[in-house]
């Protein structure tokens, strides 16, 4: 990966487009009125209370949830219930989950070539060779004939984005990936993570790593009880929030 | 951390080597101790289980080997001969056993056909088997093979199914229906699980409705009242009935097995498929159903094992399995009253091949374990 590239040249580029999305489960309104913008290069940080809507409105991205009202727009492709439309924004974009959900009879590289051999019918050498790429640069390509639950916590969380990766999505999406971790284990996925944003990966990450968000977004976006309540670049954020809610969220957060 | 100061560390923190476990803490002493002599209802249980078995060992050992007879021309001489078992009455009808009424002379098709199956099960169960590409190959066309071997036609002497019968019989049955009733389990297991509510309520009607019924009346409607609503003239073959009886029976129980493994797998695991874009049908063969069967393993076995066992019901629509065998030849004067020996020797025979498979079934889950 040439590094050098990493100038946000690209930016400019609609990459999703949210506008005016609601969101019911049942009854209830999780998702109110959600307007969002992401150019392809972006690095965006969601963070807010639990039950917000966060992982709920990124699920959408993917339609791993499904919105009733607006419009969501991937890299072009309008979701609708029209599958060759799910399954062409999915291959485009990847994603990496709080659990990791590997497939815990497959072995790490069967993990990870399983995608790019059946969507993307890809040779199975040169998904291999692909495959262990990705492994080596989230530093774990001895662990590819490993079974994922013979690995740790944090090598599983790096397996789960190598796994992404080998499809070589546009857009990144990543649900709350290091929740789960053991506070020694953080780390390592963080700067793996940290890596990909440096050479130009357009993500949405759901974290409550403040840090990472300083180092590493865009732009933060905080979200109340399923809406997006404010959002603005990391230093404005932090240092000088707008909303009564999110200086509450964060004197919450950061007095720790 | 006074009391720390008189405890003399043997090693340098980060030196301590691994040492043996203490004597008694391994092995068979410690398996006796904590298995049979562990606490005092586990002494008298282990006792009274030592003193039924020197009871009960010799006499079942006297009986059935020691004092036996293996040949003989009829039952009197047999008791002439010993006090045990009998099993010349065995010996001189095994023919009757294995092959029912299958001519003599055309025997030699139905070893081959068991020996073909011993070789595609081998292929099959064996990972590691020499040639198995091949022989899984070979596995596909085997059931035309052995149909063509076992009924004749094109060239062979055609010879009728009522003339099958006994373990032939029985192994016919077994290898159809648990050939047949895992994939047709899978899909109404999907079906099942369908969005698509005609799909959904096709499978739940025909699985509650097949799960409801016995066996012997679906195998009495295949006997005689299929007859009645298919045209007249139409000879559609018994066996063949069975067959698709025994089949959908087994199935029904099977979707609701898989069913189990299936609510089994995480949300998760179909949550990463769709998210890489997997469509439907590789989602479920590579992700799903390879962790919903294995978790199902020791249900579909127990469904395996009844089926193959269910089979000796064809009796009642007067097929003539090895229990139905046996019961043709205790009819014969010369060798009355030799029942014990005939179920005792059907009873070993769906031991044997029943054991085989849960034991098969055990290595198979320990093989699959992948250390989640």
């Amino acid at each position: 990966m040439d590094t050098d590239q990493r100038v946000e040249h690209e930016l400019g580029e609609v990459a999703i487009k949210i506008r005016e999305m609601h969101k019911w489960y049942g009854s209830f309104h999780v998702l109110k009125d959600i307007n969002l913008e992401v150019q392809s290069g972006e690095r965006i940080v969601v963070c807010g209370p639990s039950g917000s809507g966060k992982s709920t409105m990124i699920r959408c991205i993917n339609r791993l949830e499904e919105h009733q009202k607006g419009d969501i727009i991937v890299d072009g492709v309008e979701l609708t219930n029209d599958l060759k439309n799910i399954e062409a924004v999915r291959r485009e974009v990847g994603m990496v989950f709080q659990h990791f959900n590997l497939f815990p009879h497959l072995t790490v590289l069967e993990n990870c070539t399983l995608a790019p051999i059946w969507v993307r019918k890809t040779p199975k050498a040169e998904a291999e060779e692909i495959a262990m790429r990705y492994l080596e640069r989230v530093k774990i390509p001895e662990q590819a004939r490993k079974f994922p639950g013979q690995l740790s916590g944090g090598q599983q969380q790096r397996v789960a984005i190598a796994r992404s990766l080998c499809m070589s999505p546009k857009i990144m999406l990543f649900d709350e990936p290091t929740s789960a971790l053991d506070p020694e284990m953080i780390k390592e996925v963080l700067d793996t993570m940290i890596e990909l944003a440096q050479e130009g990966m357009t993500m949405i990450c759901v974290t409550h790593e403040m840090g990472f968000a300083k180092t590493v977004a865009n732009r933060v976006i905080f979200m109340d009880a399923g809406q997006i309540i404010e959002q603005n670049n990391p230093d404005e954020f932090f240092n000088n929030p707008q909303n009564e809610r999110t200086q509450l969220f964060l004197s919450q957060i950061l007095n720790h | 951390m006074s009391g720390a100061k008189e405890v003399k560390q043997h090693y340098e923190p980060g030196t301590h080597p691994d040492l043996p476990p203490p004597l008694g803490s391994t092995g068979p002493i410690k398996w006796i101790r904590e298995n049979l002599f562990s606490s005092p209802t586990n002494i008298v249980l282990t006792i009274l289980a030592a003193f039924f078995l020197y009871k009960i060992v010799p006499g079942m050992v006297a009986w059935t080997i020691t004092d036996a007879t293996f040949i003989a021309a009829d039952r009197n001489e047999c008791r002439a001969l010993n006090s045990g078992a009998c099993w010349a009455f065995i010996a001189q009808r095994w023919h009757l056993f294995t092959f029912g009424f299958y001519p003599e002379a055309e025997r030699w098709r139905v070893v081959l056909a068991f020996i073909l199956l011993c070789v595609v099960i081998v292929a099959l169960l064996w990972e590691n088997c020499p040639g198995r590409s091949l022989l899984v190959k070979f596995a596909l066309i085997f059931p035309f093979i052995a149909a063509w071997l076992l009924l004749g036609g094109f060239g062979l002497e055609p010879v009728s199914t009522d003339k099958f019968g006994g373990f032939m019989l029985t192994v016919i049955i077994g290898v159809t229906g648990i050939a047949l009733s895992l994939p047709l389990g899978i899909l109404l297991a999907l079906g099942r699980q369908s969005n698509l509510p005609i799909i959904k309520y096709a499978c739940v009607g025909f699985i509650e409705f097949i799960r409801g019924v016995p066996l012997i009346t679906l195998l009495f409607v295949a006997s005689t009242m299929l007859s009645y609503f298919l045209p007249p003239g139409t000879n559609f073959n018994l066996l063949l009935r069975v067959l698709i009886m025994v089949t959908l029976f087994a199935s029904a129980y099977m979707a609701e097995v898989i069913r189990g493994g299936l609510q089994a797998v995480p949300n998760g695991q179909i949550e990463a498929a769709d998210a890489m874009g997997l469509k439907y049908w590789p989602a479920m063969r590579l992700i799903v159903l390879p962790q919903a069967l294995k978790i199902s393993i020791p249900g579909i076995v127990n469904t395996f094992i009844g089926l193959y066992k269910d089979s000796v019901l064809v009796i009642v629509i007067g097929l003539l399995d090895p229990l139905g065998i046996g019961q043709a030849s205790l009819a014969d004067t010369k060798w009355q009253g030799l029942s014990t020996e005939v179920y005792l020797f059907v009873a070993i025979f769906f031991f044997i091949s029943c054991y085989a498979m849960a034991r098969y079934s055990l290595y198979l889950e320990r093989k699959l374990h992948t250390g989640h």
